[in-house]
């Protein structure tokens, strides 16, 4: 097989799948700037933000990238045991980041801020939610590789996959650092 | 597939654990009213910070071929350009907040 | 027929993308016929209003996504691999999958026109109507309640996939599958102009993607992202569109131009004048084309300092765009021409895009655009540019490339034909239409008063689209009869300088005997730096392998149309069996032993 730049080609593809995220969340995250202050009715991000709460969704998933590259290391050198454990680890912490969504959601619909409610509503639900549809996709995909771990099938000749799953799941994490600064911190 | 330097485990502990500080570092920001006024270019360049380590080591840019930051940072780049141009037509100049 | 259905090799693929987008440019020009003949005179020929924008909006839907693109896709994908000295693209299953999602997309979309009966409404065609570009907030569910837009929405949705998934493997195609010694600097340009125009794809639409998301919620779930009574704002949406809209146009030209930048120097026999810089200005093209967005905006009141710094922009951009120009006659200049049909329309590729340039230089000054913007002047910028440029320079493909893919040459006879109706039809259908536009006849209006003095322009321009009408039954004619009677073609019947030419007339299934070895820009020709590409052998030296094909591509392809349809009808059931028909097809698709 032709290789022309030495390079894999399922890791180069993947690179410039991020990039092209970039401009799908650069432009949810352009609209909910856009919006930011124009609501015609509350309730507002200040009166609904709940910083320590997202501060500890914050830290989950900055630890389950840790996970994440523990995981890869131990794939790597061939410690299946070391890999299952910190696949298991990384899927789990982004399964609780998810409950932590939900809980959010709710507790915000509870308070009067739906999806329809304003225009913070809105664009804060799409951006969020389509952050945490990527959260779900990659807790999917992260279970995938552990089901098949769990089953012998993978192993250090498998370990670009998992790379690559660890790549969407560290851009996905970077994107929440993004979110969690611009439309939490930054009212 | 070229593999170069490689970060250690210890290493990765390491940025986690800076990872985290930042992140403390910010919601103080957030919190603590004198930082007030330089709350928006201090928690920019904090969470830019965290977003440069978890690129650069955790995705392993650092060490692997150029081409992929090429493929990153080109659109990563245009994303942040089209962002700011938006601001600037939809409020003229951007605005800083600076409390109250 | 399951061989085509599994198929993953690129030529197949190229060519279901051929004459999938020449069936849906005959849909696209009948629809463009049905408003030149209602516009040739005042009364019209009765088409009301309503189906009047049904026909401008899919005339323009159908065209930039269904017909100009699937076209170039067909030659990015039948001509790429070949010219980089490859087997295949890289990702040959995402390949097909491309394809199956731009022919389901571009089935739904089209559906829409005997959907009617299915959402009780008073017509049969219930085709998107609020133009090409969807302005908010006309899009609306308040002004637009019947299902016109949604097809538009989910059926726009359903074609960027395509497009994306593409844009990704083909980038990964050209970076890393070149052939020994294909050092990018010697990449043909038509290859070159691809690569550029993947990037675009991949950055911009993910843009309109996030546009079309948010009119879907405003539509089917009552937020206000565009809607003025919920705080949204309908410009929002035109900064979102064009952010797409622009980069889109040089997704629409640049592989046109790398088409001719092989055509010409072959039928020059000299190579291209400048190929450095030619190459530079694509990219640079493709760069500066996200800086440009906002003058399609002009009318709207951005303010003298946005209006300013746009304008400032696109004149910028007509410079690696007039470099190009000057670059193509400099091939031509001194050359041994031969005025085959491919390179007639190549020469009229450069005549007619420098007229829609024109046009386009001169919208880049505000107040010269505040009379021009919605007129039929604008319509005569685009139809220079996207007709007389990405048509005129695809059929120059079409011509060039045809014996490579079949084997035969299409008649030299009837593509002169097809050419001088096509050249002269055009001319006389959009040249009227730069006066009739100064003149103050706006875009998308059914009918005029006979008042406007411009009745003859519109005549003449009616005239000219049944005469290009024409034309396309010729090149129709032509494509059939050469199936049967066309002169066999050999490798190489235009002595050309490129890869392809360097194997046989279709390529067999594995490209190439041997992978070549590139010493140079022009392999196959001798030029005084290096001799000519010595010939590859008759048979392959050892076994090569081939992949098989993959049901999963189309599988997985279906669920997509089932989620849009299940939104149509409001059946979260249906919806839910299209996701798992997606997921499903993606685990087999990864589990099953492929080896490209």
């Amino acid at each position: 097989m032709v290789n022309s730049m030495g390079l894999d080609n399922r890791k180069m593809v993947f690179w410039a799948f991020i990039g092209s995220e970039c401009l799908l969340f650069g432009s949810l995250i352009s609209t909910y700037l856009i919006y930011k202050g124009k609501s015609l009715v509350g309730p507002y991000p200040h009166e609904i933000l709940n910083i320590p709460f997202t501060s500890f969704s914050t830290f989950d998933l900055l630890m389950s990238s840790l996970a994440m590259v523990l995981a890869l290391a131990a794939i790597q050198r061939g410690d299946m045991r070391q890999g299952k454990l910190w696949l298991f680890v990384t899927a789990l912490l982004g399964l609780i980041f998810l409950g932590g969504q939900v809980y959010e959601f709710s507790s915000f619909v509870h308070e009067g801020l739906g999806l329809t409610t304003n225009l913070f509503g809105s664009t804060f639900f799409v951006l969020t939610g389509t952050h945490g549809a990527h959260v779900t996709v990659g807790v999917i995909w992260l279970l995938t590789h552990w089901v098949q771990a769990l089953r012998g099938k993978l192993g250090p000749a498998q370990a670009i996959t998992v790379e690559i799953t660890g790549l969407y799941w560290h851009f996905v994490d970077v994107v929440w650092i993004v979110i969690f600064t611009l439309v939490y911190l930054i009212q | 597939m070229s593999e170069q330097a490689h970060a250690s485990t210890g290493t990765y502990l390491r940025i986690a654990a800076i990872l985290v500080m930042v992140t403390l570092i910010e919601v103080g920001v957030f919190y603590v009213p004198a930082f007030q006024p330089v709350l928006v270019p201090a928690l920019l360049s904090l969470s830019a910070l965290k977003f440069a380590l978890v690129v650069l080591f955790y995705m392993h840019l650092k060490f692997d071929s150029r081409l992929f930051a090429f493929l990153f940072s080109g659109p990563l780049l245009l994303a942040v350009g089209v962002m700011i141009g938006l601001l600037f037509l939809f409020f003229g100049a951007v605005r800083v907040r600076t409390g109250t | 027929m399951k061989s085509w259905l599994t198929t993953t090799d690129h030529k197949r693929i190229g060519m279901l993308y051929f004459w999938t987008a020449l069936v849906f440019f005959l849909i696209g020009g009948l629809e463009a016929l049905v408003i030149r003949a209602q516009l040739a005179r005042p009364e019209g020929i009765g088409v009301s209003a309503e189906i009047y924008n049904q026909m401008f909006t899919m005339h323009g839907t159908t065209m930039v996504f269904l017909a100009l693109m699937p076209l170039s896709a067909a030659f990015f994908n039948y001509i790429v691999p070949l010219q980089i000295g490859a087997r295949d693209v890289a990702f040959p299953r995402l390949n097909a999958f491309s394809y199956w999602v731009f022919l389901l997309g571009g089935l739904f979309l089209n559906a829409s026109f005997v959907a009617g009966p299915l959402f009780g409404a008073a017509h049969l065609s219930v085709a998107p109507d609020a133009g090409w570009f969807g302005y908010a907030n006309l899009t609306s569910r308040q002004f637009s309640p019947g299902p016109n837009i949604d097809f538009w929405v989910l059926g726009l949705l359903i074609l960027g996939i395509a497009s994306l998934a593409a844009g990704f493997n083909f980038i990964v195609t050209i970076l890393n599958m070149r052939a020994p010694g294909m050092k990018l600097m010697r990449l043909p340009v038509f290859s070159w102009m691809t690569l550029v125009t993947q990037f675009i794809v991949i950055t911009a639409f993910p843009v309109i993607t996030v546009a079309l998301v948010l009119l879907m919620f405003d539509r089917f779930f009552g937020t206000h992202f565009f809607v003025p009574a919920g705080g949204g704002d309908p410009i929002l949406w035109q900064h979102l569109f064009w952010l797409f809209g622009h980069p889109e146009v040089y997704i629409l030209i640049l592989p046109a131009m790398g088409i001719i930048s092989e055509v010409l120097p072959t039928f020059s026999r000299k190579p291209l004048f400048g190929y450095t810089v030619v190459v530079y200005s694509g990219v640079l093209i493709g760069f500066m084309g996200w800086g440009v967005w906002s003058h399609h905006m002009f009318a709207v009141g951005l303010g003298p300092i946005a209006d300013s710094v746009f304008s400032a922009t696109t004149m910028l951009i007509a410079v690696p765009t007039g470099v190009k120009i000057f670059n193509w006659i400099g091939t031509m200049w001194g050359g041994q021409l031969r005025f085959t049909t491919a390179m007639l329309f190549a020469v009229g590729f450069i005549a007619m895009f420098i007229i829609g340039g024109l046009s386009g230089v001169s919208h880049a000054s505000p107040p010269a655009d505040l009379q021009q913007t919605d007129t039929y002047y604008v319509v005569a910028h685009i139809h220079y540019v996207l007709f007389g440029g990405t048509m005129l320079g695809l059929f120059a493909g079409m011509y060039y490339w045809w014996p490579k893919m079949t084997g035969r040459r299409l008649s030299e006879t009837l593509g002169k034909w097809h050419f001088w109706l096509t050249f002269v039809g055009m001319n006389l259908s959009f040249f009227p239409m730069h006066f009739s536009g100064l003149l103050g006849m706006p875009r998308r209006i059914y009918t005029y008063g006979a008042e406007l003095g411009v009745t003859r322009l519109n005549e003449i321009s009616t005239a000219g689209a049944f005469l290009l009408g024409v034309a396309v039954l010729v090149f129709l004619v032509n494509l059939w009869r050469t199936r049967t009677r066309g002169e066999p073609a050999g490798n190489d019947p235009w002595q050309g300088a490129t890869l392809e030419w360097a194997t046989t007339s279709p390529p067999p299934v594995y490209n190439f005997t041997v992978l070549p070895r590139v010493e140079s820009r022009l392999p196959l020709w001798a030029t005084e730096h290096h001799g000519a590409m010595a010939p590859l052998p008759a048979t392959p030296p050892a076994p090569i392998h081939v992949p098989g094909g993959s049901w999963w591509p189309l599988v997985t392809a279906l669920g997509l149309p089932l989620i849009a349809v299940a939104a149509l009808s409001h059946q979260l059931w249906l919806a839910l069996a299209g996701v798992a028909v997606v997921i499903a097809g993606i685990y087999r698709w990864a589990y099953e032993p492929f080896e490209a």
